[in-house]
């Protein structure tokens, strides 16, 4: 498995801005990993972002330091055209990146603009329409759907540049708990099918630890916990940088610290309750 | 009290978007309105501003038909935050941004600065003061929008989505925030995905579907009803999982000790 992204002693200043809003910054992620990004709000994670999809340098003006590599190419050195074919950048309110008049002429519009033979468009544009299950939307016009529609509409736009990294900012956030449970599946399924790698931004972690691979937190620009999603949300750090431990995990902290039972592994409630039984027996 | 009185709502493209709703909320009451992308939800609290007029039945706010009140009338005792932050935002900075609706409803000069700096202090936007609106995370607009709101004391306080883009500290000052309002009597109604946000808030929850209410009730009977919540696209609060499970299993432990509000309290 191959090397997607690298980023080494990575550091960024905003023109005006007294600190860095990201500094000495390291991190490799191998192709095909779930890697999800948290901390609290301004600790840096949107200039991470940027810096990944190229916002950062080429639209952002700033003190940079260090190398951001995505798949083998230098990020400051690769055009910005160049650097969407590799990377895919969801926003975190698909209105930003929605716009034209049907649901199939959005998802069409990067790859017309990378001039993409018609045959080729039309066949990777129902193949993102089938993959995110939204191929009746087809015709219908974008400002018209729901908001988990248009998230889903947004994602096909991402997933027919065929990218091998695609970055997520707070995906589920206005999507209702069933369709944001669909999109972390959908984004497992992507990850098996695909072999697509994913910089998740994410608060709510109940939703996305069970396809994780790992947990990356940041806190006031750094990197301060990386680890699988057991290690940092069993681990006694994460609270204190604003991480969200999902309910059923404080329940499994708890029992364990009062000796009560012991899980070594993240439970989903009703794997929760069957090892407790188990335990009892 | 805000009442709707079989309330539909038809868009222009024709989409029915509310379809015969009914219910009562009472003065200082916190609920939660949850239910699927579509349902209606945001549709709903539109209606108690004014922006939108009922297109069959009737809203009625302390008695009057919204029909009858401008909306500006309507907002100074309703403050709403809406979804997306963009939509409300538009002055040259933090600051003034929050000044604006004071200003526009007659504060004196004294009064709009002191209720600035408390709004800046109570959501951590202090440092923000001079900056534009624009510049702010998306987290920090959402704080932005519900400062501006609370600052002038509306009787009634609408969040649309207000834990997006919010972590874990800044979700549990917000909680902290809505338990304040309802201590002081304000109507709270909170619209919102986010399950495991509302749940120790102990709301009474409606779940709204196609447009209609399909169930109504406080949060500790509502979330025990699984086929409901999943058949409205709403998944249950994790503690509430986990306390079915042991249920269903006799011999694990605590079961026999075990009430939802023990869960509850293990959550705060």
């Amino acid at each position: 498995m191959g090397r997607i992204l690298e980023i080494a002693d990575f550091g960024f200043r905003y023109p005006d801005a007294r600190k860095k809003a990201v500094d000495a910054f390291n991190l490799e992620v191998d192709e095909g990993e779930i890697v999800v990004l948290a901390g609290p709000s301004g600790c840096g994670k949107s200039t991470l972002l940027r810096a990944i999809n190229g916002l950062i340098p080429h639209m952002y003006k700033g003190e940079y330091s260090g190398h951001v590599r995505v798949g083998g190419a230098s990020v400051e050195s690769t055009s910005m055209k160049d650097l969407a074919q590799t990377v895919g950048f969801l926003f975190q309110n698909p209105e930003n990146q929605i716009f034209m008049f049907t649901v199939e002429r959005d998802i069409a519009f990067g790859l017309e603009n990378l001039g993409v033979p018609r045959p080729e468009m039309r066949s990777r544009v129902d193949e993102a329409m089938t993959l995110l299950g939204i191929i009746d939307l087809a015709q219908r016009a974008p400002h018209e759907l729901s908001d988990g529609q248009k998230q889903r509409v947004a994602l096909a736009g991402v997933i027919a540049m065929r990218p091998r990294l695609v970055i997520l900012d707070e995906p589920t956030s206005l999507l209702d708990p069933k369709t944001a449970m669909e999109l972390v599946d959908l984004v497992a399924r992507l990850k098996s099918d695909l072999g697509t790698t994913f910089v998740v931004v994410e608060h709510r972690l109940d939703l996305i630890v069970r396809v994780a691979d790992r947990i990356v937190v940041m806190n006031a620009g750094a990197k301060v916990l990386d680890g699988t999603p057991r290690r940092v949300l069993f681990g006694d750090e994460a609270e204190g940088y604003g991480i969200a431990i999902p309910a059923v995990t404080k329940v499994q902290k708890m029992l364990s610290k009062d000796g009560i039972a012991s899980v070594d592994r993240l439970c989903s409630p009703a794997e929760l309750a069957a090892t407790l039984e188990k335990q009892r027996q | 009290m805000i009442e709707f009185r079989e309330v539909t709502y038809v868009h222009e493209s024709g989409v029915k978007a509310l379809n015969n709703v009914t219910t009562k909320i009472g003065d200082g009451e916190t609920v939660a309105i949850v239910g699927e992308n579509g349902a209606g939800k945001t549709t709903l609290i539109r209606h108690v501003t004014g922006l939108l007029k009922p297109t069959e039945g009737e809203v009625l706010v302390d008695g009057v038909d919204t029909r009858q009140s401008s909306t500006a009338t309507l907002s100074r005792k309703i403050g709403v935050a809406f979804q997306n932050p963009d939509h409300q935002l538009f002055s040259e900075s933090v600051k003034e941004e929050m000044a604006f609706a004071l200003r526009n409803f007659g504060f004196s000069p004294k009064l709009v600065e002191q209720r600035v700096s408390w709004g800046l202090k109570l959501f951590g936007l202090e440092e923000y003061s001079e900056l534009s609106p624009l510049i702010l995370s998306g987290g920090e607009k959402k704080r932005l929008t519900l400062a501006c709101i609370l600052a002038w004391d509306p009787e009634v306080v609408m969040l649309d989505e207000p834990t997006v883009g919010q972590d874990a500290i800044q979700k549990e000052k917000l909680a902290g925030t809505i338990r304040m309002l309802a201590s002081t009597g304000k109507t709270v109604v909170v619209v919102s995905h986010d399950i495991e946000f509302l749940w120790p808030l102990q709301p009474r929850v409606i779940v709204m579907k196609s447009g209609g209410i399909v169930a109504d009730g406080p949060a500790p009977d509502l979330m025990m009803k699984k086929e409901m919540l999943e058949s409205s696209r709403v998944a249950e609060p994790q503690l509430v999982s986990l306390y079915r499970e042991l249920s269903k299993r006799p011999s694990a432990p605590f079961v026999d000790a075990l009430d939802a509000r023990l869960w509850i309290e293990a959550d705060q």
